[in-house]
């Protein structure tokens, strides 16, 4: 009975079999595959084109100015202060996100009990999937007014607020990824350095991070990648003032919220106002290619396969 | 001499003990402060949004009084949002991830598409914003409507998906496919018969994982150029739109105006999680629980 059945389902499926599926399927999905392809030239078409648009407008010696004003008679196209916004921003950001990411990592991988790191787990997970218009309002309503209390001399919308809240907000990707690397070091090779008398602390230093150091350096240049691309954090805690300075009490525009003000608001199509958000887009495109390359590059050339 | 061969310096391992044990509770001091930071977060959003969170909140229109506002156009606006998103990612996603697992062979091409969709996933969100305005809106005319903007965010999502999927196929065993074959039937039947079934709960975890990251983002609607304020409920796939992260963005923004908006942002942001973690609580279950093991 059984038997008969399988045969008949053996036959049907053979009756059934069309070549025209075996052909038609493959071309199909390599199709949709494709359309991820096209998103990417379709990034780079636009950016490339309409920021074409603008160098051939701005001379190089303007672009790399200091001075930033796009709307007024006068306009003024300069670079340097959304990227000092950008970079101070991230440089805050890594402060906080990679000695606290690191020491999450290395507690965990190597500290904490199993059933701690079962609980620790996913708050951390928790942290990574709040979004960031959240971390935004955490910033400005919340951590600015304490900053304001303790630096008297704090503006309402400043660099340092966004800066940390932005490395609060990439611990979790710091932690997480550095103790995939730090995991993934064999045991015997802990075990090896406990047999000669090292205590944890030594082993983890002296053994598991040098084994896991490319793995660790990764996640370092894709949470800077994160930071560099972060937008809603730094347009709501930092401001739009395009001021040129180093002073993280001050508001500076980053390169993403500089692309915020400008889409949101009326900077009319075909102005070099308008290309200028193209071109900002291309270096933040740029930046953002390169780190994510350069995380790729030290996982193959120095990651170690044990 | 063989005494001193035994007679380690007491002294220097107690400190080097003692060091271990400084540092250990170092790092479980900075992890108590990560924690007590999450919680500081929770509670001034929770106790901001206290006596603004009610039902009249979750079932009024935008009003210029604050104490009247609600956030239903958003919730609509979000959930006409996700019915572009989910369809679109989900065919998208598995499609690309059954090509890049059982059809391609190794190639140039499937090694090509892989590294264009990691690359694709840490583009910065706001660069999916100028693609969508560029193309959507302004190629394709189609505006600031929810058709745009769900396009926009699906590009976006796609990474999670395809990558998710791949997982869940790749788990699947190669004995299922070999039996399949056997019984004589050819790629798409198993595919479609044997292998989907099996994959389907990672795929729908992988799924809602993009449907939350599509809920929260803000940068690429903002850079498509929502409307601050909208006077109308949506009701088709052309009209304009907000969605809850905006509606946080601009009441967050006008704070300095309005005091009561930071109360207005901080309910809306209490329904924005508490949406995210059923979302992410289903993904959990559905997980645990109909995931086979072979």
């Amino acid at each position: 009975m059984k038997n008969n059945e399988i045969r008949d389902l053996i036959q049907h499926n053979i009756k059934n079999k069309s070549h025209f599926s075996d052909k038609a399927m493959p071309l199909f999905f390599l199709t949709m595959a494709l359309i991820s392809v096209l998103t990417t030239f379709g990034i780079v078409y636009t950016l490339v084109v309409d920021a074409f648009k603008f160098f051939a407008n701005v001379p190089l010696s303007e672009v790399f100015s200091t001075r930033l004003q796009p709307l007024s008679a006068n306009p003024s196209f300069g670079i340097l202060p959304l990227l000092n916004g950008t970079i101070l921003t991230t440089i805050i950001a890594m402060i906080v996100a990679v000695p606290v990411g690191m020491a999450a990592a290395i507690y965990l991988s190597q500290f904490a009990s199993k059933k701690l790191r079962k609980m620790l787990k996913p708050i951390l997970e928790i942290l990574a999937g709040i979004p960031t218009i959240v971390y935004g309002f955490f910033a400005y309503s919340v951590v600015t007014p304490i900053l304001m209390t303790l630096i008297p001399s704090l503006e309402p919308k400043n660099v340092l607020s966004p800066g940390l809240v932005m490395g609060i907000m990439i611990i979790p990707m710091v932690a997480s990824l550095s103790e995939d690397a730090m995991n993934a070091v064999p045991s015997i090779m802990k075990d090896g350095a406990t047999g000669l008398g090292s205590t944890k602390l030594e082993t983890t230093f002296k053994v598991v991070i040098p084994a896991a150091i490319s793995g660790i350096m990764s996640s370092i240049v894709l949470a800077i990648s994160r930071a560099i691309g972060e937008t809603m954090i730094v347009t709501i805690a930092s401001g739009s003032s395009k001021r040129f300075t180093f002073d993280i009490t001050q508001s500076m525009q980053t390169m993403t919220s500089y692309i915020v003000e400008f889409t949101s608001g009326d900077a009319g199509s075909g102005t070099v106002g308008y290309y200028s958000l193209y071109a900002v887009g291309l270096i933040l495109f740029i930046f953002t290619l390169t780190m994510n390359l350069i995380a790729q590059y030290i996982t193959k050339k120095y990651g170690e396969r044990y | 001499m063989k005494e001193t061969r035994f007679n380690i310096d007491e002294n220097r391992i107690k400190r080097r003990i003692m060091l271990n044990n400084r540092v250990r509770d170092l790092f479980s001091v900075v992890i108590v402060l990560v924690m007590a930071i999450l919680l500081v977060l929770l509670y001034r959003i929770g106790k901001d949004s206290i006596g603004w969170l009610d039902l009249q909140f979750l079932t009024s229109n935008l009003s210029i009084f604050p104490e009247k506002a609600g956030i239903k156009g958003a919730i609509i606006g979000s959930l006409y949002m996700m019915l572009v998103v989910i369809p679109i990612t989900l065919i998208l996603g598995v499609a690309t991830a059954i090509y890049l697992e059982e059809y391609a062979n190794d190639g140039k091409v499937q090694r090509f598409i892989k590294i264009n969709i990691s690359n694709l996933a840490s583009v910065p969100s706001v660069i999916f914003g100028l693609l969508g305005l560029t193309f959507f809106s302004r190629m394709l005319n189609l505006g600031s409507s929810i058709l745009a903007g769900g396009l926009t965010m699906s590009l976006l999502v796609l990474p999670i998906v395809v990558v998710a999927a791949q997982e869940a196929l790749k788990a699947v065993p190669s004995f299922l496919r070999e039996a399949s074959y056997g019984m004589g039937a050819d790629k798409w039947t198993t595919i479609w018969r044997v292998i989907l079934p099996v994959a389907l709960p990672g795929i729908l975890t992988g799924a809602i994982l993009a449907m939350s990251r599509a809920i929260g983002e803000t940068a690429p609607l903002v850079a498509l150029g929502i409307p601050t304020l909208l006077m109308r409920i949506p009701n088709s796939l052309m009209d304009n739109f907000t969605v809850l992260p905006i509606q946080i963005y601009y009441w967050t923004l006008d704070s300095v105006l309005t005091r009561e908006y930071t109360f207005l942002a901080a309910a809306t942001i209490v329904v924005l999680l508490v949406t995210l973690f059923i979302l992410n609580s289903i993904a959990i279950v559905i997980r645990n629980k109909f995931q086979k093991t072979f």
